[in-house]
């Protein structure tokens, strides 16, 4: 009846493992008896779980990415304690088994539960108001993303408090993955929310993909777009033809766990390097993956908080473009240690220095949008700031390990963690942090604190330095990574140093939320009555702030790259329309829920061979997946009528905001000398 | 906002000068103090490129403190230029700058990457010292061939003379690395890698696994003693007295997975050791005519010949 599930799967006797179930148990409790006291169960299922608005999809996105930021982030605190405890004969407070699947857990929940999320919620509320649209090319396929992915995170969420996570690294390198050296359920829950997840991505990056090349307002050719679309379009280029790569590799990898093939073993013909190979073909993409689309919020931040045209468009678009190519030839310089001939070697060394070029030159191309501009040291501006001085540090870093032989010593160093997590911190996060922080009025028709905000910033970027500055160090000292006690004493200065930095970081995360607490609470202090609270350039400031379901009453024509300083400066950006039409908005839909929590059932029922509920709720979702397909039902229309009264709201809204500016009441914020039309 | 300019420029400056006072005075950082040619090659190229690079890194940040700086809004005597955009010749310097240096490194990345390839004899026709490294769970068996002795957790070998390893796995993947002596290498079961080093001043130098390889990984360090000939004459006849044979029996009862192994000495190896283990795994391996794949003999083959 439960397959290989029985009691003696909950780890028990684990204190540390019990106290976050607890926790995470309670929680939840908690919030379904605030909803329940609310009365709010109804408004949660119409409005948001069955909604197919991308704004609302984009929102449930971030509170995922936030829920799995918390959770990866006690993953490194965690790690750092221990090995601030664990030298010489101390063992610390986890034994290995519970420390490998800290770090495993942490990486995985990082880089596919939490950047991929938040990149996907920006895209989501950003994406279709920046090239002018009403929704995306799919509603539904978005909706659908959204809970697989939940059902992923969720796998995860499980394996902590019913069985075990995997205890080989979030790369999970065979043969270490193969049924005979890891025989518990751990590799099967990281596999299947691996899995889960990586459809997830392929959908929504097919959906985004077809979005930006289908539904840009007339006038908007390519060379027009905004450079966070672009980076997303090439992101999703990416995405589309790395991750088929990841799906075959886990599918082959779930193979020989369950049916005993050898694609992978030590034995009979299996070969582990060919899954390395297969995971890096996909993982090196995915490392662009993630910093594409920051590198496309910083390029925004940058032009609208200098009062200037972005600085060299076109080049920042071919680089762009050029880094996209190359990204998908540099996946061996993960592995110059397993004894490729150095002609491989040093291919792959040129190709990764190579893509430095471009990079570089984005650089360059941001420090000079902000050279002759009026630069506004907003929250997002400090974010993108403390980016470009480490990333490029970083990078150097990245560089020097692009050159094979010196590779060959800092390999699998903490040197390496030290630089990757340069890259994903400072490159992806503070630019997701950026982002959120740039379009949070957009979503919620109010700004977040800025004090706070600042507050956060700086705990972040010193606690960043603090942690990781003396790992770059530590790597030249020899340490591997991964260790979870370690016997050199020379080490441990500097892993105290390191766990200090994370204390700093957990304190700037605990300040970004506290910023969001203070913002709600005193949010009509900070409203943003125009939707375009920083005098901004693209499209998605001319809806108002959170927009209309639709966004658009009327579709903008477009004859700029800044599209919307363009109307503004023409002074037509808030001109009526001479008559409002009917608009046709996708209805509702549980259908992407539904498959959610079956392709949940689906995945844990996998990992504990309880064949049952796996052949059902495989059924299921193919039964509502053809009913979905079948319903033609699929639209509901706001009529014009109903269009007007909106709009009409909104220009009342936008009349008095002026009025209230000329009556010396500031309410757009940081607007400068600049006037507004 | 000045005041905050130099303040960060202070910082930065106390930074550098702190972090070059630890890289230079601290010979605990092992890889900036190697113990033979390789890893000083490896240390001397780290420097090279990275000072290549302090060229783009420097000026970048300095710029990325001092143009918001000086274009703040509060600043209203600065130019303001809000529809500047481009500027052929700068783009032309964004671009061609890191190209240079990226040809300069690529050049570096090319030359180095054949001159220390791992698979390459350090000196042409100086008889090396042969040891055959097998990664098990989670110890490292080190079998010198030419001496039929094999140790658990410890390398020994004179100074001066180089040194052909010969690495594969009986478990997981691992990576064998000394991080002194300089290039680390995986160890796969089922394959052959090889690596070269060599040793320029006697020491006690550390080695370990750089490959995450499953609950006893971190335990897999191991000693690594750099001798004078004499010396390493003397610890073989030692260890050639040792009353412990590695034949299959024992060396089955070794392959048990152990974390923390305590150094053992084993005399008499059963000739062909290394090749049984491979052959475990090797793709061939299963056929009834014992054949191993031909890559595979002709590396035994030159194995076996020596130099």
């Amino acid at each position: 009846m439960f397959g290989n599930l029985t009691l003696s799967a909950i780890p028990c006797d684990d204190p540390i493992i019990m106290g976050a179930v607890a926790g995470s148990i309670l929680l939840a409790l908690a919030i379904v008896a605030l909803i329940t006291w609310l009365g709010k169960w109804s408004y949660l299922w119409n409005e948001w779980l069955t909604s197919l608005d991308h704004k609302r999809i984009g929102v449930m996105y971030l509170i995922l990415a936030l829920v799995m930021l918390l959770r990866g982030l006690s993953d490194a605190v965690m790690m750092r304690a221990q090995q601030a405890l664990a030298v010489g004969s101390s063992q610390g407070f986890l034994p290995p088994w519970h420390f490998d699947q800290v770090f495993s857990a942490h990486g995985t929940i990082m880089i596919v539960f939490m950047a991929m999320p938040f990149i996907a919620g920006l895209m989501n509320i950003v994406i279709p108001q920046q090239i002018g649209a009403r929704d995306v090319a799919f509603p539904f396929l978005n909706s659908l993303s959204l809970w697989l992915t939940v059902a992923g995170a969720l796998l995860v969420m499980v394996s902590l408090g019913i069985g075990e996570f995997s205890q080989a690294g979030w790369s999970g390198y065979s043969p270490l993955t193969e049924k005979l050296y890891s025989p518990g359920t751990g590799v099967d829950y990281w596999a299947w929310a691996f899995q889960i997840a990586g459809i997830a991505s392929l959908l929504s990056a097919i959906n985004f993909f077809v979005t930006i090349l289908r539904m840009r307002a007339p006038g908007m050719n390519l060379m027009r777009m905004p450079l966070f679309t672009w980076a997303v379009l090439f992101t999703t280029v990416l995405m589309i033809c790395s991750f088929p790569v990841l799906t075959v590799a886990l599918a082959l990898l779930s193979l020989d766990r369950y049916l005993g093939m050898h694609f992978f073993s030590n034995t009979a013909g299996g070969n582990m390097m060919a899954y390395v190979n297969l995971f890096w073909m996909w993982g090196h993409p995915e490392v662009y993956i993630v910093v594409l689309p920051s590198f496309g919020i910083f390029s925004e931040v940058v032009a609208t908080f200098s009062g200037k045209r972005l600085f060299g468009y076109k080049s920042l678009v071919y680089a762009t473009g050029a880094i996209t190519i190359l990204s998908f030839g540099v996946w061996l310089h993960h592995f110059f240690t397993m004894g490729a001939s150095p002609d491989v070697n040093a291919f792959f060394g040129l190709t990764t220095m190579v893509i430095a070029v471009p990079t570089g030159v984005k650089i360059f191309n941001w420090l000079f949008t902000m050279y002759r501009g009026r630069v506004r040291l907003t929250v997002p501006m400090y974010w993108t700031l403390g980016f470009i001085s480490s990333f490029t540090a970083g990078g150097a870093a990245g560089v020097l390990m692009g050159e094979p032989p010196a590779d060959y010593v800092i390999h699998n160093s903490l040197f390496l963690v030290a630089h990757f997590h340069t890259m994903l911190i400072t490159g992806t996060l503070f630019g997701l942090i950026a982002g959120y922080s740039y379009w949070f009025p957009k979503m919620t028709g109010f700004r977040l604190n800025e004090l706070w905000g600042k507050r956060a910033f700086f705990f972040w970027l010193i606690g960043f330095y603090l942690a990781f500055g003396p790992l770059y160090l530590l790597g030249l000292m020899g340490m591997p990574r991964r260790m979870w006690h370690y016997s050199n004493p020379a080490w441990h200065p500097w892993l105290l140093v390191a766990a200090g930095g994370t204390a700093l970081i957990v304190i700037g995360t605990f300040l970004l939320l506290v910023q969001l607490f203070v913002s709600i609470r005193e949010r009509e202090t900070a409203l943003d009555p125009t939707g375009d609270p920083y005098d901004g350039r693209t499209l998605e400031w001319a809806t108002s702030s959170p927009p209309p379901i639709y966004n658009f009453a009327e579709i903008p024509v477009v004859s700029d790259i800044d599209a919307f300083m363009d109307l503004k400066e023409k002074g037509v950006a808030y001109s009526r329309p001479a008559q409002y039409h009917d608009i046709e908005i996708p209805k509702n839909s549980g259908a992407g829920f539904l498959i959610g929590v079956l392709t949940f059932l689906l995945g844990f029922a996998l990992i504990w061979y309880i064949w049952w509920l796996a052949a059902s709720s495989a059924l299921a979702i193919l039964l509502l997946v053809i009913g979905r397909s079948f319903n033609d039902d699929i639209h509901r229309i706001i009529t014009a009528p109903e269009v007007e009264r909106i709009e009409n709201e909104r220009f009342e809204k936008l009349e008095a905001a002026r009025c209230g500016r000329l009556a010396g009441t500031n309410l757009s914020f940081g607007l400068g000398e600049r006037s507004k039309t | 906002m000045r005041r905050r300019g130099k303040g960060y420029l202070f910082f930065i400056g106390l930074a550098s000068l702190g972090i070059a006072a630890i890289l230079g005075g601290c010979s605990k950082v092992v890889l900036l103090h190697p113990g033979g040619p390789i890893g000083n090659a490896e240390r001397n190229l780290i420097i090279e490129a990275f000072g290549l690079m302090l060229i783009v890194v420097i000026p970048v940040i300095a710029m990325a403190l001092w143009f918001p700086l000086k274009y703040s809004a509060s600043n209203k005597k600065a130019v303001y230029a809000p529809k500047w955009s481009g500027s052929l010749r700068l783009e032309l310097v964004f671009w061609l700058v890191p190209v240079a240096i990226v040809a300069v490194l690529g050049y570096l990345a090319w030359s180095k990457t054949h001159q220390l390839d791992p698979y390459r004899p350090i000196e042409k026709g100086v008889r090396p010292i042969n040891v055959q490294v097998v990664a098990m769970d989670w110890k490292w068996l080190f079998i010198y061939p030419d001496q039929k002795i094999a140790v658990v957790n410890k390398l020994v070998f004179p100074v001066g003379v180089p040194l052909s390893f010969m690495i594969t796995s009986d478990t997981v993947m691992n990576s064998f690395f000394i991080p002194q002596l300089g290039s680390q290498m995986y160890a796969m079961a089922g394959m052959v890698t090889r690596l070269n080093l060599k040793a320029d001043r006697p020491g006690v130098y550390y080695g370990q696994s750089q490959a995450f390889s499953g609950k006893g990984y971190a335990d897999m360090s191991f000693q690594a003693r750099a001798v004078s000939l004499g010396e390493f004459e003397g610890w073989l006849e030692k260890v050639g007295r040792s009353p412990h044979k590695l034949d299959s029996l024992r060396f089955k009862e070794l392959q048990k997975p152990s974390t923390a192994n305590h150094v053992a000495y084993f005399s008499n190896v059963a000739p062909g050791l290394f090749d049984l283990i491979l052959r475990q795994y090797a793709p061939m391996g299963s056929m009834s005519n014992g054949k191993v794949p031909a890559t595979t003999i002709d590396i035994l083959k030159s194995a076996a010949g020596g130099h």
